[in-house]
């Protein structure tokens, strides 16, 4: 490996754990523990524990915090209060994504920005430029001090309740608490996760990541919690249609076309980046649109594979995301096709390294889990 | 021993087993530890003829595509019909149930370039050379 890998403050925790450990964009994390589908299953039935400390932090503060906000972001984040989550995407003047984020209300009246690994500068370096324009704001990077970790599937509100007082069945999903002690460790907690599962993330600093991980696994080996890599990370998103950035979602594919409309808040009063790109792609209709597709015939479908019509002869869009996924036992995929491909039950064909193999639009999100019974 | 004494080996993480003139093709135990999950075998048709060096099969993990070098020239003359509904086996049982196809060989001398359990275990400790 040419350049030295960036290690999360878990990276001896994962040695421990018999990780095996790859290059992820960068970044010395394990793809997994055992199997992609044995960890992929034990979140989906019982419980996976994640370090996701690679993603980023950025803390906004001030009284100008949510003016900023408001501009940057398409969501409604006017709508936050203390202990509230808020998804959005963060456009460029076009309409394109620099990035998408969980906006964390604070108690002092600030936002913690939840961001994607490899757009932490860039993202930096976009909030706290036009933060220049505001007068009483400030933006932190507070990314290497803090350490995060994923505790997700329908064992994690019994197991985190284990190490903490916190009352967790009050924590409602989307919302979060800071100043909680789990295991005598300091954390702020929310009830999110990108599994399409119950759980919670918890933040901590660094220097207790790896305490916090050994907790966890401990208060959690009754109930079928495992360690868990990259791999069914990006299995369990995508088998619940979660967007991630750099695939469904980059600087040339909007909110809109990417089925994300729902946190783009035209009518929050206030002007944003890219609002009128996006109004003027709202009116004229969209170019291409993110649709689910699932495999007809032998074949999976990667990313980057060219999407054609049914006969194979029109090129139609490609993949952002395609593979098997085990709960559902499934080859399916995600495009980009133009509005007229986009029907439930349309008929296309994939360029699998030169063969094309047939698939047919189908339902998003592929998996939801059942509701919860109270 | 995890690398079968009659099997013969390539530098590429694939096998021979020798059944007088029919060489049964497969992935070694590294191979299918590298990939880790093996989720879909594209196994060639039987009839088609390949020489040594060649892809003559595909496997694919949950995360990754490998392609499959032809360890002997040869023509297919059976493919393991169980991969495509288990292509588990390959995790499984690499070197056994787990075999992809089966070939005719055309040139059995090409068996003395390949590597004995030895000589490929240690390459497999060795990291494997690249994949």
């Amino acid at each position: 490996m040419a350049e030295e890998l960036k290690k999360t403050p878990l990276y001896e925790t994962h040695l421990k754990y018999g990780g095996r450990i790859i290059d992820f964009e960068g970044w010395a994390l394990p793809v997994h523990f055992t199997s992609i589908k044995e960890e992929h299953h034990a979140c989906r039935n019982a419980a996976a524990l994640w370090d996701v400390s690679d993603m980023g932090e950025l803390l906004i503060e001030g009284p100008e915090a949510l003016d900023l906000l408001q501009m940057l972001l398409t969501n409604d984040i006017s709508k936050g209060y203390p202990g509230r989550v808020i998804y959005s995407p963060m456009c460029y003047p076009n309409g394109g994504v620099v990035d998408d984020m969980m906006v964390i209300c604070l108690k002092n009246g600030g936002y913690l920005l939840v961001i994607n690994a490899g757009n932490i500068e860039k993202d930096y370096e976009w909030v706290s430029g036009a933060a220049r324009y505001f007068r009483d704001v400030t933006v932190k990077n507070i990314s290497k001090e803090t350490a995060e970790v994923a505790l997700q599937g329908p064992n994690s509100e019994r197991i985190l309740q284990r190490l903490t007082n916190y009352p967790l069945s009050e924590m409602k999903y989307y919302h979060g608490a800071e100043d909680v002690y789990v295991d005598g460790i300091k954390c702020l907690i929310t009830r999110t996760g990108y599994t399409g599962e119950d759980g919670f993330e918890v933040y901590c600093d660094a220097a207790d990541g790896p305490a916090l991980f050994d907790s966890i696994m401990e208060a959690g080996q009754d109930d079928g919690l495992v360690p868990a890599g990259l791999g069914c990370r990006d299995t369990l998103r995508f088998e619940a249609s979660m967007p991630l950035y750099g695939q469904e979602l980059d600087a040339n594919h909007g909110p809109l076309g990417a089925g994300l409309g729902r946190f783009v808040a035209f009518g929050k009063g206030t002007f944003f980046v890219g609002a009128k790109a996006l109004m003027e792609e709202r009116e004229k209709g969209l170019k291409a649109k993110l649709v689910g597709l699932e495999m007809l015939e032998r074949g999976i479908a990667r990313t980057g594979y060219k999407v054609f019509d049914e006969s194979g002869s029109k090129e139609l869009g490609y993949i952002t995301t395609g593979s098997y996924v085990p709960t559902l036992d499934k080859n399916l995929a995600m495009a980009y096709v133009p509005v007229d491909f986009s029907q439930l039950g349309t008929k296309v064909t994939v360029d699998v390294r030169g063969k094309k193999v047939l698939a047919q639009v189908v339902k998003m999100p592929f998996y939801r889990r059942e509701a919860k019974k109270k | 021993m995890t690398y079968p004494a009659d099997l013969k080996y390539t530098k590429t993480h694939e096998y021979a087993r020798v059944e007088g003139n029919i060489a049964y093709l497969g992935i070694t135990h590294y191979a299918q530890d590298q990939l880790g999950d093996i989720v879909f075998v594209e196994a060639p048709e039987v009839g088609r003829e390949f020489r040594a060096g060649e892809v003559f099969a595909t496997v694919e993990s949950v995360k990754a595509v490998s392609d499959c070098y032809c360890p002997v020239s040869g023509k297919v003359v059976k493919v393991n019909e169980k991969t495509a509904d288990s292509p588990e086996l390959l995790n499984q049982d690499p070197h056994g149930q787990g075999w992809i196809c089966a070939v005719e060989m055309s040139d059995p001398s090409e068996l003395d370039d390949l590597m004995d359990s030895e000589t490929y275990e240690k390459h497999a400790a060795e990291g494997g050379g690249h994949h």
